[in-house]
């Protein structure tokens, strides 16, 4: 779960070319939206295509996208549990 | 509308690496610098403290860089936001983005490439930085229409209610780039040059 996470901050650094922004800056379960991280509607499509490249997973349901991408740890917890399920 | 009624008051001029404000030399970069080195460079030097500017595509990087440079010095903030517009151009429109933006469909398509794909997409970024919301317009021609920049913008200052209007030519094609931007208004103030095609041409071909 560490290593995804901190796997997961440098490819969100990277995608949404977060300059100003260093892994070690971005709390676990630090909001990425509003008043957090202040990623935007379009940092959202970023992070769908993220979550297919990076990790070959599709999210099913658009409505699950707030509480999928309300943190690096949900982001993170998201994606073992899909993964374990596709094993 | 007579010349008399409409004004240059700034001027900023960006090419071959260096920063014009006004006719005077403010920076020169590297001139081994990438465009994409050289922007950065830029917003280091004349901005920060914007951290969208690193999202935006390098057409929108140029001309909100411009609009940065050439606004530091005057109050066109104080001017009602629907008061102030924008007349840019250029000749490749933003073809620059669209190409990487194609290349991208091939896969997975790029949500923050695609949000570039209209050359106007450089006047949102600029209004949304400095809060205006008056008219504004993107042509697209071959060459800088010194003519149509002149006289466009004094007609908005002379029949809406702009009181200011942000004009000029802004283009980038791969490492090719050039930005020509002038602040007009209907006060005599700043440069305080009469807006005309002649001064507009004198103004653009310096450092050529």
């Amino acid at each position: 779960m560490e290593k995804l996470m901190a796997d997961l901050k440098a490819q969100i650094i990277e995608q949404l070319n977060l300059q100003e922004v260093t892994p070690e800056s971005i709390g676990d379960d630090q909001p990425l939206f509003k008043d957090g991280l202040g990623l935007d509607s379009i940092d959202a499509l970023e992070l769908i295509v993220l979550l297919q490249q990076h990790y070959n997973i599709r999210i099913a349901n658009p409505e699950q996208g707030p509480e999928i991408f309300r943190s690096v740890r949900t982001m993170a917890t998201y994606i073992q549990a899909n993964q374990t399920n596709k094993a | 509308m007579n010349s008399e009624d409409a004004y240059i008051t700034g001027c900023c001029i960006i090419r071959n690496h260096r920063v014009y404000l006004n006719g005077t030399l403010q920076w020169e970069a590297d001139q081994a610098l990438g465009l994409s080195e050289f922007l950065r460079a830029g917003y280091d030097r004349f901005s920060g403290q914007y951290p969208k500017f690193h999202k935006m595509d390098a057409l929108s990087k140029l001309g909100w860089l411009a609009a940065e440079v050439l606004l530091q010095s005057t109050d066109v903030h104080t001017l009602p936001p629907e008061t102030v517009g924008l007349v840019l151009s250029n000749r490749s429109a933003s073809l620059d983005t669209d190409v990487r933006y194609y290349a991208t469909v091939k896969d997975i398509a790029s949500p923050a490439l695609f949000v570039y794909t209209l050359p106007n997409i450089v006047m949102g970024e600029i209004c949304i930085r400095h809060g205006f919301k008056g008219e504004n317009t993107f042509f697209v021609s071959d060459t800088f229409d010194a003519g149509l920049m002149s006289e466009y913008p004094a007609t908005l200052l002379a029949v809406t209610p702009l009181q200011a209007c942000i004009c000029g030519w802004v283009e980038v094609m791969e490492q090719q780039y050039e930005a020509a931007v002038f602040l007009v208004e209907n006060k005599q103030r700043g440069l305080a040059i009469p807006l005309t095609a002649a001064a507009l041409t004198a103004s653009y071909q310096q450092d050529i």
